[in-house]
């Protein structure tokens, strides 16, 4: 498959290439927002110390009480389909990283944000928010019960929907050990048509945005369970 | 050593969960450092977040950019220099740049052009500092590999 002579009116989702390796592509065709947003000159180096600067470090006073059950934030309960989404943060070597800031916001079940900008006329829920956050314990862990949040429109291209995602923002020990992402539900149908989940061009890589079902930690009579592990990548000099 | 996690863009709804409390304060009796982020066009990025961190002091802040894609903290009188990322919709991924509050004989601004380093450095404003973030064009900020 060739691009047209603007890339921004080629195809939306560009077949895989693996050469790429896991990397994000900065300006991906498909996803029309990085064309005046992506840094066009090449990055510069720093020196290597400037890589491993600690970061900030969060502790128990950047939570509110219920900061990691997104459905008891009100009064009355969100409607939806209650999960629990859990799973660690890892460093690049696999070793847990603990108090570690994991912060979440969602659509709600119908796919709308509550965001005065989310214009999509689907019903905002009175009872969910939509947002959280949680410290991983010593083993590196955090959990939130949460909603599964529900596809919704966006105008990037015609008929464009978003797969149903969690957006995830962590901090891990270092400050270069820094991370937004969005988790992806399986099995979900819209994957293959999806600009932003695409921009990742190895396959492999793709995957490890895509929670597990999780039986073991369904509740009976209560909840689903998802399980996502998250690996903060290394500094370029032991990539 | 393990695949990492890719990066995915914050999106355009991030200040439901980023901005829910304010950390615009460093130092709450610092000094205003504001500015604004830029598109390649040199239109606002009204969807943007900035994030700055003197880990001398490690005093870290998050502005989230207005309808005039402005930012704006406050900082300690006497910083130096702050570590900071850019995240907005449209960026796959985070950028990382840093923000020189004076002019300094700094190895790593030596080894940039003069018209590159100037993008890096902060003029006073007042009894402060102002830093504009430009993605793209003939005065694109200085990012960095990270």
């Amino acid at each position: 498959m060739t691009l047209a002579a603007d890339p921004y009116e080629g195809p939306v989702v560009l077949p895989d290439d693996p050469s790429l390796g896991p990397e994000v592509q900065v300006d991906y065709p498909g996803y029309r927002s990085t064309r005046w947003r992506a840094p066009k000159d090449p990055l510069v180096t720093l020196p290597e110390e400037l890589h491993r600067l600690d970061g900030p470090v969060f502790g128990e006073s950047a939570l509110d009480p219920l900061d990691n059950d997104l459905t008891r934030q009100h009064d009355g309960e969100p409607l939806g389909e209650r999960i629990i989404v859990h799973g660690r943060v890892l460093d690049a070597e696999g070793r847990p990283i603990r108090g570690a800031l994991v912060e979440v916001w969602q659509a709600n079940a119908a796919g709308r944000y509550g965001h005065e900008v989310d214009q999509h006329p689907a019903p905002l829920d009175p009872n969910f928010s939509g947002a959280g956050r949680c410290l991983t314990d010593d083993e590196g862990r955090y959990s939130f019960t949460t909603i599964k949040p529900g596809a919704y429109p966006w105008r990037n291209h015609d008929n464009a929907w978003r797969p149903a995602h969690i957006h995830f923002s962590l901090f891990g020990r270092l400050f270069t050990e820094r991370l937004v992402t969005q988790m992806y539900f399986p099995g979900d149908p819209l994957f293959a048509y999806d600009p932003i989940l695409n921009a990742v061009r190895d396959a492999a890589a793709r995957e490890l945005l895509i929670a597990r079902f999780d039986a073991e930690r369904t509740e009976p009579e209560w909840a689903l369970a998802f399980e996502w592990d998250v690996v903060m990548r290394a500094t370029p000099f032991e990539q | 050593m393990r695949t990492p996690t890719p990066s995915q863009t914050v999106g355009p709804f991030y200040s439901i969960g980023l901005c829910r409390r304010a950390a615009e304060a460093l130092d709450p009796d610092g000094v205003e450092l504001a500015g604004h982020l830029l598109d390649g066009q040199g239109e606002p990025i009204r969807d943007g977040i900035v994030e700055v961190w003197d880990p001398g002091r490690r005093l870290w802040g998050r502005s989230g950019t207005d309808a005039e894609g402005r930012f704006a903290f406050l900082v300690p009188r006497e910083a130096d220099v702050l570590e900071a990322f850019v995240f907005a919709r449209g960026l796959l991924r985070h950028q990382r740049t840093r923000i020189y509050l004076r002019d300094t004989e700094d190895e790593l601004l030596r080894t940039l052009e003069p018209a590159r380093r100037a993008t890096l450095v902060a003029s006073t404003e007042g009894d402060g500092f102002r830093f504009d973030i430009r993605m793209q064009g003939d005065r694109a900020t200085v990012f960095f590999v990270h």
